[in-house]
């Protein structure tokens, strides 16, 4: 088919309505929809980049754009975050309606999700009535199929006068029908009017006063029909974005003032007022599209959902809701350890058969002493570290993850933990940030926009470090296998470990809620506002993809960081082991310095130094500790987990220096790309410094507790 | 009937038709934006495990509300 999608590679900014066009004929899509019906699925499989993706509403928060170009066309598409309605008011869904409205697209692609139509009609019908060229995307019809829902899309495109297509957005090949029917829209010669809503006849009459003043005034630049409906139900942010966008005040102008009374008095005469005329206005589109819905969709069966009921039964129960939540944490443990065991072993072996096939041709090309031992002992063996022991479980948890959150978990467990949440005066969406911070911190916290209240929403931005992220547990994992349950391995022990890491888990859940409500009590006082959460319908997910796609993204990822951080990390130990100043080296004059305050927490000062050089990535923080000791120490071969505890435990560790270091890394600062994306979130210094002081001081408290309490026995 | 039951008076199983919407401010517009208008039927389908919110079918999409946003929902039958 025409398309070969093509991706510019990751631009993918926050840019609000800047399109950056590859050439001046690019044509500009915008494509809307309500949240979770699959417009980034859409823009991936157009555009061939990779916005995140996940069954759950709210994920995409920016504008991306992206390119793409057929044998007519080339187009810039805009994907835009998920919004009900053009009325709406949470600072993401005034990015996309500011899009629709103001953004001039060539077109707009309103994608629908065909198992739940008349909802998504809403906001078809309040595009079509503003913009002139529209194409409906009914997407999911394999759902809709499933569930025997039948779409007459024939009627739908009569019924709304503008195309319409219906497509699976997951599979590729029917990607092309969305190109084809743009293509075919830009072709076509006939000039599509807006739709026309036919509202209660008040309105209209209101309507017909100021719509002749409107379209003088404003020349034609936007539609006045739905323009002086905006002026009649006062909507404040959108007369603001106006002003901005003609340039002038149209609430200023004598004549538009003169026009405006006079339609207010219609409506007064009528017993519509200012503050129930927007229920008038929806109330007719909401009814308009049960119409359109009633001749378009046929359920053949009146329980098509009982299977999505059923399941919810099970998960959001009373009593299997929060078992079930544990038990599902468990099992993504269990297989992450089983697998990363094999996998480790296998990376090791061959990372150190590397390794001393390096010290070979180092010797081989006679090389001086110093260099092979900053290389390869340094900067390669951090690297081999970071390979072996920290990417398998991080390879293998990500896609059992995003499994979960493709399959339509996740808002599930927002659901179920809104309550404790509340008591706690925040959001239960705060559930699907830390969900988030399990993957990423960093992703944790742009995902709290979902989030509407703003206190609320930095409640959730200081806490989400108390969930370790990925580049975190594979640590924890190492130490309970070394310390607790042994390395022999068995899918016993694997289970053992899994309980254990939940365990810690739990405890940095249960922080979580005590810093939201200390935080709710003193600096971020306030109430639970309310809220609605959407439970979307179960999926599907697609294992193969999910399964490549993250181990890939992952690998490619961590390798990535693995030289950018982990290698010069590796070196300045090594430099830091080999330069002395006096008798010692810097490395012993650094952690000699910090043991005395690290040992009132259980660690020592090579850990704490650890912790701290690891600010640009937590995965580095055990390599270079292992790197430290090694250093210091007597033991140059590391081939396994035994040697491991070997060198440890020479180095003064026991099992309260593991607990330490555990409870440590699940509460210390964050790291530093965490850092940077609260504080462009949150706009302040302020807000940052807290993010890092707050799990910082709980984690050196619960540390210096657990310490002491632990040394009397 | 009693016209001043609400949405928090529905067990699971149960279906109720909206009479009046006297929420406020962006919660009004929220529900007003799913539909949730005079005269829509409206069908609770399951608590969550605290019993606080409650899930709602409206217009095909199952919808948490809270208890506190419920009671100014009020339905009959």
């Amino acid at each position: 088919m025409g398309l070969t999608s093509k991706s510019t590679g990751i631009h993918a900014v926050d840019s609000g309505l800047e399109i950056k066009k590859q050439t001046p004929q690019d044509k500009v899509i915008a494509i809307a929809g309500n949240p979770n019906v699959g417009k980034s699925t859409v823009f991936n499989g157009l555009t061939g980049m990779n916005q995140h993706t996940g069954n759950w509403p709210g994920k995409t928060v920016s504008n991306a754009q992206g390119y793409c170009e057929t044998k007519e066309n080339t187009y810039v598409l805009v994907d835009i975050p998920g919004t009900y309605s053009l009325m709406a008011h949470s600072a993401e869904e005034e990015v996309a309606r500011n899009f629709i409205c103001f953004g001039q697209p060539d077109a707009t692609v309103v994608v629908c999700d065909a198992t739940c139509l008349e909802r998504n009609l809403n906001l078809v019908l309040q595009t079509i009535e503003i913009s002139k060229k529209v194409i409906v995307c009914v997407n999911l019809m394999d759902e809709a199929k499933r569930k025997h829902i039948k779409i007459n899309l024939k009627t739908l495109s009569q019924r709304l006068q503008v195309p319409v297509i219906g497509i699976t957005a997951r599979k590729k090949s029917n990607l092309c029908f969305v190109t084809d029917a743009l293509d075919r829209l830009f072709a076509s010669k006939t000039q599509t009017q807006p739709y026309h809503i036919a509202y209660s006849k008040p309105i209209e009459d209101a309507i017909a006063v100021l719509e002749p003043v409107l379209q003088e005034k404003t020349a034609g630049k936007i539609n006045a029909r739905w323009l002086s409906l905006r002026l009649l139900d006062r909507d404040d942010s959108l007369l603001r974005e106006l002003q901005a966008h003609l340039q002038t005040d149209l609430t200023k102008d004598p004549q538009v003032q003169k026009a405006l009374a006079a339609a207010q008095a219609i409506l007064k005469a009528n017993g519509i007022s200012a503050s129930n005329i927007k229920d008038k206005i929806v109330s007719c589109i909401v009814k308009k599209a049960e119409e359109i819905c009633f001749y378009a969709v046929t359920y053949e069966k009146s329980n098509y959902n009982a299977f999505d009921r059923r399941l919810d039964e099970i998960l959001t129960s009373r009593w299997a809701g929060y078992p079930v939540m544990i038990a599902l944490l468990l099992l993504i443990f269990f297989i992450t350890i089983t697998g990363a065991n094999v996998l480790s072993d296998f990376l090791s072996d061959g990372l150190f058969y590397i390794e001393d096939r390096l010290t070979d041709l180092f010797t081989y090309m006679g090389a001086p002493e110093w260099l092979h031992s900053m290389l390869v002992l340094g900067v390669y063996r951090v690297l081999a570290w970071v390979v072996s022991v920290m990417l398998p479980p991080m390879a293998i948890f990500f896609p059992l993850f995003t499994l979960l959150e493709d399959a339509g978990y996740l808002p599930r467990v927002a659901y179920n933990l809104d309550k404790p949440f509340r008591k706690c005066c925040a959001c239960g969406k705060q559930a699907l940030s830390m969900c988030m911070g399990f993957g990423c911190n960093a992703a944790g916290i742009v995902g709290c926009r979902i989030i509407d209240s703003p206190r609320e929403r930095l409640i959730a931005m200081l806490t989400n470090n108390f969930v370790p992220c990925n580049g975190r547990f594979p640590m924890m994992i190492t130490m309970i296998t070394i310390f607790f349950i042994g390395v022999s391995g068995g899918l016993f022990n694997s289970l053992l470990s899994a309980l254990f890491l939940t365990g810690i888990i739990l405890i940095g859940i249960i922080m979580t809620f005590v810093v939201s409500r200390l935080l709710s009590k003193t600096i971020l006082k306030g109430v639970a506002s309310s809220f609605t959460l959407e439970l979307p319908p179960y999926r599907r997910p697609q294992i193969g993809k999910v399964i490549l796609r993250s181990v890939f993204d992952r690998t490619l990822f961590v390798l990535g960081r693995a030289a950018v951080i982990a290698a010069p990390a590796g070196l300045l130990i090594w430099l830091m082991a080999n330069i002395k100043v006096g008798d010692l080296s810097l490395l012993h004059h650094c952690s000699s310095f910090l043991d005395p305050f690290a040992r009132l927490l259980g660690l020592d000062g090579v850990i704490l130094m650890a912790f701290i050089l690891g600010i640009p990535a937590n995965e580095i923080v055990l390599p270079i500790a292992i790197m430290a000791y090694l250093a210091q120490g007597n033991i140059m071969q590391m081939d396994d987990l035994n040697t491991l505890h070997q060198l440890l435990v020479e180095n003064g560790w026991t099992w309260i220096t593991a607990i330490s270091t555990m409870l440590f890394s699940l509460m210390h600062w964050p790291c530093s790309t965490t850092l940077i994306t609260i504080h462009k979130e949150s706009g302040s210094f302020k807000w940052t410094a807290l993010a890092f002081a707050i799990p910082t001081i709980c984690g050196m408290v619960v540390c210096f507790v657990f310490t002491t309490i632990a040394r009397l026995f | 009937m009693n016209t001043s039951q609400s949405l928090c008076d529905i067990n699971p199983g149960q279906k109720a038709r909206v009479t009046a919407l006297l929420s406020t401010g962006s919660i009004r517009r929220r529900l007003l934006d799913i539909g949730l208008i005079e005269d829509t039927e409206v069908e609770c389908v399951g608590r969550s495990p605290g019993g606080d919110p409650t899930a709602f079918m409206i217009r095909g999409a199952v919808i948490a509300i809270r208890r506190e946003d419920c009671k100014n929902i009020l339905i009959g039958c």
